[in-house]
C-alpha cells in the first residue's frame, strides 16, 4: 500500500476519528487530551505538506472512496461512480493554509480557553472545522461540497457562541448562521439544477459535458452569490464583523480560512467548473466590482472603530478585496492573448494574497485574544501602555500591522505588489483604489498599535503564557519566511495553484481520463 | 401542465421562507423561515427523481414489466434528500438552543431588541 496514494483519505479521516475520541480521552486525563490534539495537528501539517509536495512535483492526485485502486476512478458508461476526492495545485495550497493556521490556533487555545465546561467538545469541534475546510478543499464531488459546507458552518457556529455566557457571542453566532444557512441552501439548489440537466455530481464530469444555457446561468449565479455570501464580500459582509468580533481568538484565526475556503469554492465553480465556458468577462467584472467595493468599504468601516477585533474583523473583508479583485482580473482576461503574459500575474498575486492573508490577519486576531486574555476587554480606549510588560505580544502586532498594510520586507508587500502591477495594466484607477485602501489600512493599523500599545503604562499585566506565544510564533515565522523569500514561494506554491485553476482541461481529464 | 405544480410549490415555498428570513423581526419566525426555505429544496431535490408511474429502484424487489431504468425513480436525489434532512435537523437544534440562550441573555427575541453588537 502506498501511503502517498491514501493520503487525501487519511488527511480527512484521521482528525474525524480524533475528534470523537478526543471526549473520551478528556475524562481520563486533561493533559493527554492536550497532547493528543496538538499531535494529531502535527501530523496533520506535516501530511498535509508532504501531500502538496506530491501534487505540486506530480500533478492532481485523485482518491476514489472506496474502490480497490484509489487512484483511478471506475467509470460505468462514462459516468464516474464513487464520491471522487481530487486535489489539485490550488486545493493542496488551500489545504496548507487550514492545516497551518488550525496547528497555530490548536496550540494557542491550551492556555486561551481556560473557562467553560465543554473544553473537551471545544477541541472536537476544532478538530471537524478541519475536517470541514480540508473536505471542502478536497473534494470533487458537489454534493460532498455542500455536505463539508455544512459541517463547517454547523461547527463553526457553535465554537462562535462557546463563550455563551456573553449575550453578544450567541447573537453573532446566531447571525452567522442565518446567513450561512441560507448560502448553503442556494448551493443545494443550484446543485440541484445541475443535477437535473445533466444526471451527475462529479465537478469534471458535468464539466466536461456542460452547455452554456439557462438553467447553467442560473445555478451560476445562485452559486457565485452563496459563496459571495460566505467569503464576506461586500454586498453581504454584514455577518463577519460580527461573528469574528465575537468568537474566541483562536477560532477567529480559523474563521479567516473558513471563509477563504468559501473564496476557493466561488474560484472552482468559477474556473474548473464553468471555466471559459460562461461570459468570464462580465463574471470577472462582477468580482472585480465585489472586490473594490469590499476593500473600500471594509477599509472606510474599520477606521471609526473603537473594538479592537471589531476594527480587524473590518480589514479582514477588506483584505478579501485584495483577493477578488487579483484573481477577478485573471477571470477576466481568461482566453485573451494578454492572459499569459498579466492575467496569470494578477492571479498569482490573488492567490498569494490569500495565504498571506490568512497567516497575518491570524496573527493580529491571535494578538487581539493576548490582550483580551490579559485586560478583559476588547474596547481600545480602555487600553494602553501594554508596550511595557507584553514585549513578545507586541513585537508580533508589528509584524503583523506592517505586513497587512504592504510594508516590505514582509509578505504583504509582495502579494499586493503584484495585484497593484496586474491592475494598472488593465485599469490604473483599480491600483490607486488598492493603493489607497493599503494606506488607509495603515492608518487605522497605526491608530490601534498608538491607542494599544504605546504610551505611559496603566495596566499592571503580565506577558501572554507561553503557549499563546508559540501560536502567534508560528504564524509570524511563516509570514518573516515568505517575506523573505517571496520569489520561492510564488515559483513553487503559488504558481502550481494558479495553473491549476487556470488549466480546466487538466482537471477534467485526471477524472475522466484522456 | 399538472406536473408543473411541484416545481411552482418548491419556489412559493422559497419566496415564503426568504420572506420570513428578510422581514420577521421575531427570532423564532426566522428559524421556520429557514426550515421553509430548506423544505423547497428538498421537495425540489425529490421532485428531480419522480418518475410518473415510477417504482422503487430495488431489482430483487421488481414488480414484473418494469422496464430497466426507466421505469424507476432516480435514487440519488433520494440520497441526497435523506443527508439534506439530517443536516437539517442538526442545523435546527443548533438554531433553536441559540434562540435559547439570547431570550435567557436579553429577555426578547425581537431581533430589534437583540442588537448589542451594534452599539
Amino acid at each position: 500500500m502506498n501511503l502517498i496514494q491514501q493520503m487525501p483519505a487519511i488527511l480527512i479521516g484521521m482528525p474525524l476519528i480524533a475528534a470523537f475520541l478526543t471526549p473520551i480521552i478528556d475524562r481520563v486525563n486533561k493533559k493527554i487530551r492536550n497532547g493528543f490534539v496538538i499531535v494529531v495537528l502535527i501530523l496533520e501539517e506535516i501530511f498535509m505538506i508532504t501531500l502538496a509536495w506530491h501534487v505540486f512535483t506530480n500533478g492532481i492526485a485523485i482518491y476514489t472512496m472506496g474502490a480497490s485502486n484509489p487512484s483511478i476512478v471506475p467509470l460505468q458508461a462514462a459516468v464516474p461512480i464513487r464520491i471522487v476526492l481530487e486535489i489539485d495545485g490550488m486545493s493542496a495550497f488551500m489545504g496548507l493554509i487550514s492545516a497551518t493556521v488550525c496547528l497555530a490556533a490548536g496550540i494557542y487555545s491550551i492556555s486561551f480557553i481556560k473557562e467553560g465546561n465543554g473544553k473537551g467538545k471545544y477541541y472536537t469541534l476544532l478538530l471537524i472545522m478541519l475536517v470541514g475546510m480540508l473536505g471542502m478543499e478536497f473534494t470533487g464531488d458537489l454534493f460532498n461540497l455542500f455536505v463539508f459546507l455544512e459541517i463547517l458552518s454547523i461547527t463553526s457556529c457553535a465554537l462562535i457562541a462557546y463563550r455563551n455566557w456573553y449575550g453578544d457571542a450567541v447573537e453573532g453566532a446566531f447571525k452567522y448562521m442565518v446567513v450561512s444557512n441560507i448560502a448553503a441552501l442556494f448551493v443545494l439548489f443550484a446543485i440541484g439544477l445541475l443535477y437535473s440537466r445533466y444526471d451527475l455530481l462529479n465537478i469534471a464530469a458535468i464539466s466536461k459535458i456542460m452547455e452554456y444555457g439557462s438553467l447553467e446561468k442560473i445555478a451560476l449565479v445562485l452559486l457565485v452569490s452563496a459563496f459571495a455570501m460566505k467569503c464576506g464580500a461586500v454586498p453581504m459582509h454584514f455577518w463577519a464583523p460580527d461573528s469574528y468580533t465575537v468568537a474566541p481568538a483562536p477560532i477567529t484565526a480559523i474563521l479567516v480560512s473558513a471563509s477563504q475556503a468559501s473564496l476557493y469554492a466561488l474560484f472552482r465553480t468559477c474556473f474548473s467548473l464553468y471555466g471559459n465556458l460562461m461570459d468570464y468577462h462580465s463574471i470577472g467584472i462582477v468580482l472585480i466590482l465585489f472586490g473594490l467595493l469590499s476593500m473600500f468599504i471594509g477599509v472606510t468601516m474599520a477606521l471609526p472603530q473603537k473594538d479592537i477585533k471589531r476594527l480587524m474583523a473590518y480589514h479582514a473583508v477588506s483584505q478579501t478585496g485584495y483577493m477578488l479583485l487579483g484573481v477577478g482580473v485573471g477571470l477576466y482576461l481568461l482566453g485573451s492573448s494578454n492572459f499569459n503574459t498579466y492575467g496569470v500575474k494578477a492571479m498569482e498575486g490573488g492567490i498569494f494574497h490569500i495565504i498571506n492573508h490568512a497567516m497575518y490577519k491570524g496573527l493580529l486576531f491571535l494578538t487581539a485574544g493576548a490582550i483580551f486574555y490579559r485586560l478583559k476587554t476588547r474596547n481600545l480606549n480602555e487600553m494602553g501602555g501594554l508596550a511595557h510588560t507584553m514585549k513578545f505580544t507586541s513585537i508580533f502586532f508589528i509584524i503583523g500591522a506592517l505586513a497587512i498594510a504592504g510594508i516590505p520586507p514582509f509578505n504583504g508587500f509582495a502579494s499586493k505588489l503584484l495585484i497593484y502591477e496586474a491592475c494598472y495594466k488593465v485599469n490604473p484607477i483599480l491600483s490607486i483604489i488598492a493603493m489607497l485602501v493599503s494606506i488607509l489600512t495603515l492608518a487605522s493599523f497605526v491608530k490601534v498599535f498608538h491607542s494599544a500599545f504605546m504610551g505611559p503604562k496603566l495596566h499592571d499585566v503580565e506577558e501572554a503564557p507561553k503557549s499563546l506565544l508559540i501560536g502567534m510564533g508560528i504564524l509570524t515565522f511563516v509570514i518573516i519566511l515568505f517575506g523573505l523569500f517571496p520569489g520561492w514561494v510564488v515559483n513553487n506554491i503559488v504558481h502550481p495553484a494558479v495553473t491549476a485553476l487556470a488549466n480546466r482541461i487538466d482537471y477534467i481529464n485526471a477524472v475522466m481520463g484522456g | 401542465m399538472i406536473w408543473n405544480i411541484p416545481f411552482i410549490t418548491v419556489i412559493v415555498l422559497i419566496a415564503v421562507g426568504l420572506y420570513a428570513v428578510l422581514f420577521k423581526r421575531n427570532l423564532i419566525k426566522i428559524a421556520v423561515g429557514i426550515t421553509i426555505i430548506e423544505s423547497g429544496v428538498n421537495l425540489f431535490l425529490i421532485t428531480l427523481g419522480y418518475r410518473k408511474g415510477g417504482v422503487a429502484p430495488i431489482y430483487t424487489n421488481l414488480p414484473p414489466n418494469v422496464e430497466i431504468p426507466k421505469g424507476m425513480v432516480l435514487p440519488v436525489p433520494q440520497a441526497l434528500t435523506l443527508t439534506s434532512i439530517v443536516i437539517g435537523v442538526a442545523v435546527l437544534a443548533l438554531i433553536l438552543s441559540f434562540t435559547m440562550k439570547i431570550y435567557e441573555h436579553y429577555k426578547s427575541l425581537d431581533s430589534h431588541i437583540v442588537r448589542r453588537l451594534k452599539e
